[in-house]
């Protein structure tokens, strides 16, 4: 028997160390499952790194960039495909994160949770973020780009559309985010006379803007990868111009490499290489933005 | 304080606001007023329709583009039955189709009174390829290929020998398109007398280039391609003679133009709305594929049009535009 001080002392000097072989063994191995599940995914990221800088390292230079589509693989680019990302995908923000939000802040913070509409609402948002985006793309067709608000092929509908798509996660991101600010400071703010609203609009919405900025961004940046419900509302595969408004015609990123991969040339492949590469950039780009933008607003809060 | 928060609150607004503002920069020098083409034509020309001759309505509208700097083409991909669909609607004026218009797409334009003018744009072979050490098979019969495709030899044919005796023992790996192609369609209609019948134990893929590994790295491999690919591949795999019933052909330019190449080799078309075509934009689109065709369907890797094909295609031009 050792006096209890000396166990203390023990534990003190290293808790991670197990004591018993069969626990050693154990810890090891969910260790060596924890590095394996970090290298698959660090692994798949830099295989498709090096596969595509290797693939189009030919085609990555400025001309990719400045050039329009050509049906001719040494002059071809993707220049009006990369402003018709940053449309299409800075309309669907515009859209989406306004909507998205102000229905994250009635649902958290206005709707009684045990009226059987809200509970309605709050099923459908769930169900609506796991429908395929193809069935947003034949709503679309029939609603937005025809019948009802007839907007024809243009970005305002595919903004639209990935609106559509975006939203319910937009809307879980936000309500994730309003969730996590402490019910004290509610409670706070309410005892010294603020109205709701006033509660909502200087005390939980600013706390809870950095984690509402990181969702929606991240979820809006999933419409820059979106090409099924495009298709079927008319982005065009060729076109020489950019955008020049709402009601523009327009393509996409992840058309344009779709359109380079089906050529039956060879000296297009490595144009789809470098396309892909220039929309991981964006997408890596709009990730930053978010990372940055909750940093910064996580420490103004301290 | 107070405002310090509403600028937290604005982090939001600035996010998404740098989105649409980093587009807004490039299109000031978009619109110019018409007036610096050659003939001055301007307007817009709205394609749409089958992937199969997507390349070759945007080689068109690329070159016509630079001549005519204010006309704008614009070419989207939505399958040929698709492209019908806005096209009857009235929503494109070129709709591009790897088959002949059908009878209910004619009427469902005549619905909407919209009248297409067809043109034959080029000519397409589908090849069916093998392995270069394959010695064994260098004509194979519709029937043939019919026992080798069909839904009904899903697991039961699968060696060279079951199809001829005389064919070694050697197992039969088939490549082929995936069910999103108009390659698919075209061979299944061909081959198995319906479209979309096909044996599901073969290797599909929407991507030809994983046709021609598949049968360069196997033997015993068959796989069915576009007619480019084969010429663009030629040495890593070898296109077979193909008998539609009156004696082998091989896949070339001159069998497929002259109609000896059966039933592996097709027509492209392009339906023009007439009303369009009135347009003489349009109209001086159409004449520039006429002047150009050679060129278009050889860089793109089709079959130029026969003579007798470009002058019917003159002919139909010149009723519409009146000249």
């Amino acid at each position: 028997m050792t006096p209890p001080s000396t166990e203390v002392a023990a534990l003190e000097v290293d808790l991670h160390t197990p004591t018993s072989k069969r626990r050693k063994v154990v810890d090891a191995l969910f260790k060596l499952f924890l590095w394996v599940s970090l290298g698959t995914a660090l692994g798949t990221l830099i295989t498709i790194l090096v596969d595509l800088i290797t693939e189009g390292s030919t085609r990555l230079n400025p001309t990719l960039v400045t050039n329009m589509p050509s049906a001719r693989p040494e002059r071809a680019g993707i220049q009006s495909a990369i402003f018709g990302s940053l449309w299409v995908v800075g309309t669907t923000a515009l859209i989406s994160i306004p909507t998205g939000v102000g229905a994250a802040i009635y649902l958290e913070e206005f709707a009684r949770k045990n009226r059987w509409y809200n509970r309605l609402i709050e099923l459908n948002i769930q169900n609506l973020a796991s429908v395929p985006s193809v069935v947003y793309g034949i709503l679309g067709l029939a609603f937005i780009a025809r019948g009802f608000l007839s907007f024809g092929f243009t970005v305002l509908t595919a903004a639209l559309i990935l609106t559509l798509v975006v939203l319910p996660t937009v809307v879980i991101a936000s309500r994730e985010a309003l969730r996590a600010v402490p019910n004290s400071l509610r409670q706070g703010s309410l005892a010294l006379g603020a109205t709701e609203w006033e509660t909502v609009y200087r005390q939980v919405l600013p706390a809870a803007v950095p984690g509402i900025a990181t969702g929606t961004i991240l979820s809006t940046s999933r419409a820059l990868g979106e090409s099924a419900p495009l298709l079927l509302v008319g982005a065009l595969t060729f076109v020489t111009f950019n955008p020049e408004g709402f009601d523009s015609p327009y393509t996409v990123l992840p058309l344009a490499i779709f359109r380079f991969i089906s050529d039956a040339r060879p000296e297009f492949r490595p144009l789809a290489a470098a396309s892909g590469l220039v929309l991981l950039l964006i997408l890596l780009g709009m990730n930053s933005f978010a990372i940055f933008l909750r940093n910064r607003y996580e420490r103004k809060l301290r | 304080m107070t405002r310090n928060r509403m600028y937290r609150l604005g982090a939001l607004g600035v996010a998404c606001f740098l989105l649409v503002a980093a587009c807004g920069g490039g299109n000031t020098d978009g619109e110019t007023p018409s007036g610096g083409g050659d003939a001055g034509l301007a307007g817009t020309i709205v394609i749409d329709g089958s992937s199969t001759v997507t390349p070759l309505m945007t080689i068109a509208a690329e070159d016509f583009q630079l001549a005519n700097p204010d006309v704008r083409v614009t070419v989207a991909t939505s399958g040929t039955g698709g492209g019908f669909e806005k096209f009857c609607v009235g929503e494109t004026d070129v709709s591009m189709a790897s088959r002949p218009i059908s009878d209910d797409e004619s009427s469902a334009c005549a619905e909407n009174g919209i009248e297409p003018v067809e043109f034959i744009v080029a000519n397409d072979a589908l090849s069916v390829v093998v392995n270069p050490g394959n010695d064994w098979s260098s004509c194979l019969t519709v029937d043939q290929l019919n026992t080798m495709w069909a839904p009904e030899s899903e697991g039961t044919i699968d060696n060279w020998n079951q199809i001829d005796p005389s064919f070694p023992d050697q197992p039969l790996q088939l490549f082929g398109a995936g069910s999103d192609s108009g390659t698919f369609d075209y061979f299944t209609a061909e081959i198995n007398g319906e479209e979309g019948a096909i044996r599901t134990d073969y290797n599909p893929s929407e991507d030809d280039n994983v046709t021609i590994v598949g049968v360069e790295g196997d033997v015993g491999g068959l796989g069915f391609l576009g007619l480019s690919y084969v010429l663009e591949n030629e040495g890593r795999i070898s296109a077979v003679e193909v008998d539609g019933g009156s004696g082998c052909v091989a896949p070339s330019a001159e069998s497929v133009i002259d109609g000896s190449y059966t039933p592996l080799g097709r027509p492209l078309f392009v339906y023009f709305k007439a009303e369009s075509l009135e347009r003489p934009e349009v109209g001086a689109f159409a004449q520039y594929y006429a002047d150009n065709q050679e060129s278009i369907t050889e860089t793109a890797l089709f079959i130029p049009l026969s003579e007798e094909q470009a002058a019917t295609q003159q002919q139909t031009l010149d009723s519409i535009t009146g000249a």
